[in-house]
């Protein structure tokens, strides 16, 4: 892609990526990660990657961020009181930071360069291409991953679902070491 | 280069313009429109010093609804409530407008235009997987009104604010399913080439138009994209005798105009995508690129210029007749309510969306070919 | 001129950073985790350079599982801070210390 369009790009992301740590209103910080997504989708789709980058959109900032904001409207968050304290932790975790920034890029250019020059093949990127990975060499994973939505949704509605009548009165029974198994109402 | 560039930012200035202009002038339809329907006159007042008042041109409300109101609208005063976050709140507006209008970039208003050596597809921009950014820019659209509601400080709007994201995001997944659909039935995700693949005639006179081939995800994509849009009968978010005006209540001025320009465009928005889908696009029936061929046997020879004229034209009649059915329907239905539009996302189109692609799946392995 | 793959893993390793300092400084559970993602966004943006820069699809394959999975993981740990949040009142990191010494 070319060098001015990733420039802006990258400005964008590392501006974004800025704004999701240093903004004090989580809701801030929320639009922040959007917009740096979103930039993140925009570079997969010039670095050839379409459907990836479109899928990136769509799932991430479409579905998981939405899911944020609704939890930070559900628990009515403020913003962050007292940014003075914990002065030593950021002022070593910064250091840290920027530490590790500079370790990994000194190390990325001085790596060996891949030999050669890739052919990239015309449907690079394409649905049909991707597709046929995920449904040949990575199936197995691909079953795996959709046990694993299935798992996550059930996790997800017993942990957050409102504990009503019996569960709310815990009463451990003398001599048995196990918390019995709770019954949420509703 | 810079010819190449010119053209591209031609096509979307066009497009974008075609769009608002359209806006407006659905707003003239709504009004009149809904008029007619409730037995009443509706706007007929305002008019240019006068000019036109013993002619009676007052009576059809142009002036009133395509002048007078977005004067008074734009001219209003701007405020932002107190307590409220200035930011956000003033963001919000042009956040919900921006996905609606950028999703009109990969919409194709017509066939490929040969000027002299060089074919201009007739689409503002052509990503491989044009599908994808549909629903991708539909996704992101949601942000503006749940910033909306919240940044206003104001339990009612955020109560609307609330409502409409959750509203929105139930009724994406059924989008999704139409056109998820629509796309294994033509096996390919860009819109140009599904406008392509619906030329063309089934036993010599009958147009290949997407409905034929999927009636259901017409009908799924149709009301998904009614609710998706908040529109009546799905309007509970903006509540009109319930709450005020739900997540733009408080907004005025310039701000809710931006709020309603972005409900018309969405009008707009599942106007063409359904006539893109499901009609055709730019087709016209028995058109082909090199002039008419009538079933009959007739043939009537066209240069290209006329025949992408043509499509272009029949494009936006196809989408202002999809228009005008959206607004039939707003001033015929009822209201759902909140939990009726859930249960009827959730298990009802969901499902339907969900069999019809198995359905649809089946016919074209089955099949075996398109 | 065309970007050179060492940009964009410099790009993916100044971000990965940022989503570190975030874990680090900030207090607040929420901010946390969206710096999770900042990290989780960084490596997706290294594998798919990389991938491109080979000429292989398998880049784009493991970004794609690496997307369910953090979509997964997003759902069950919001519904673990909601929970917390139930439980406990507070969101701010210091002051979910039971299991601290």
């Amino acid at each position: 892609m070319p060098l001015w369009l990733f420039i802006f790009l990258a400005v964008i992301a590392i501006c974004g990526a800025f704004g999701v740590i240093l903004q004090r209103n989580p809701v801030h910080c929320l639009l922040a990660l959007a917009l740096t997504l979103i930039d993140v989708g925009v570079l997969f789709v010039g670095l050839g990657a379409e459907t990836l980058g479109f899928l990136q959109i769509i799932i991430y900032v479409g579905a998981i961020m939405v899911l944020f904001l609704f939890v930070i409207w559900l628990l009515n968050l403020q913003i962050e009181p007292a940014p003075n304290a914990h002065l030593a932790l950021k002022f070593f975790g910064s250091i840290g930071a920027a530490a590790l920034a500079a370790e990994l890029s000194v190390f990325f250019f001085n790596a060996q360069p891949v030999s050669g020059v890739a052919t990239i093949p015309g449907t690079y990127g394409s649905v049909e291409s991707l597709a046929r990975m995920l449904f040949s060499d990575y199936l197995v994973a691909f079953e795996v991953t959709s046990i694993l939505l299935l798992a996550a949704v059930a996790g997800a509605i017993a942990l957050a679902r409102r504990m009503t009548g019996a569960a709310l009165t815990r009463t451990p029974v003398e001599g048995e070491g196990v918390v019995r198994a709770r019954e949420s109402g509703s | 280069m810079a010819i190449d560039l010119l053209i591209s930012a031609i096509k979307a200035i066009v497009v974008v313009l075609m769009v608002l202009n359209l806006s407006g002038l659905l707003l003239w339809f709504e009004r009149k429109g809904s008029a007619l329907i409730q037995d009443r006159i509706g706007a007929n007042r305002a008019a240019i010093f006068g000019v036109g008042r013993r002619l009676g041109l007052p009576n059809v409300g142009l002036m009133n609804t395509l002048l007078a109101d977005p004067i008074k609208l734009f001219t209003k005063e701007d405020f932002v409530p107190n307590g409220a976050d200035r930011f956000l709140h003033s963001l919000a507006p042009f956040l919900a407008l921006f996905p609606v209008l950028i999703t009109f970039a990969v919409v194709p208003i017509g066939d490929v235009l040969e000027i002299g050596t060089r074919r201009i597809n007739l689409e503002a921009a052509n990503p491989g997987v044009s599908a994808l950014y549909v629903m991708a820019t539909l996704g992101i659209g949601v942000y503006g009104v749940a910033l909306g509601g919240w940044a206003s400080n104001n339990r009612w709007a955020l109560l609307g604010g609330i409502r409409a994201t959750a509203q929105m995001i139930s009724y994406e997944l059924t989008i999704g399913l139409a056109i998820i659909a629509t796309v294994v039935a033509y096996g390919t995700l860009n819109l140009q080439q599904m406008c392509h693949l619906q030329g063309g005639v089934w036993f010599g006179w009958l147009p290949r138009w997407g409905i034929l081939i999927q009636p259901v995800s017409f009908i799924l994509l149709l009301t998904a994209g009614m609710a998706e849009s908040k529109r009546v009968p799905f309007d509970l978010p903006e509540g009109e005798s319930e709450l005020i005006a739900g997540y733009f209540t408080e907004y005025s001025g310039g701000k809710q105009a931006v709020f309603m320009m972005t409900d018309f465009a969405e009008i707009v928005l599942v106007s063409v995508l359904v006539t893109t889908f499901f009609f055709g696009g730019w087709q016209v029936p028995w058109l082909y690129p090199n002039g008419f061929h009538f079933p009959g046997g007739a043939h009537l020879g066209l240069p290209n210029i006329v025949v992408a004229i043509l499509g272009i034209i029949a494009f936006w009649l196809k989408t202002v007749f999809f228009c005008w059915i959206q607004i039939l329907i707003r001033w015929t239905l009822p209201r759902f309510r909140y939990d009726q539009l859930m249960r009827l996302g959730w298990k009802g189109l969901v499902p339907l969306g969900l069999a019809n692609l198995v359905v649809t799946a089946f016919v074209v392995v089955a099949v075996g070919a398109k | 001129m065309i970007t050179p793959i060492d940009y964009f893993m410099g790009l993916s390793a100044v971000i990965f950073a940022i989503g570190v300092a975030g874990m680090l400084v900030r207090r607040n559970v929420i901010v946390m985790f969206m710096s999770i993602e900042l990290m989780l966004n960084a490596v997706n943006l290294a594998f798919v350079a990389l991938g491109r820069r080979v000429g292989s699809m398998d880049g784009q394959v493991i970004v794609f599982f690496v997307m369910t999975v953090a979509a997964a993981e997003a759902a069950v740990g919001l519904a673990i801070i909601i929970s917390l949040y139930r439980g406990r009142e507070t969101l701010n990191a210091d002051e979910l210390n039971l299991l601290r010494w």
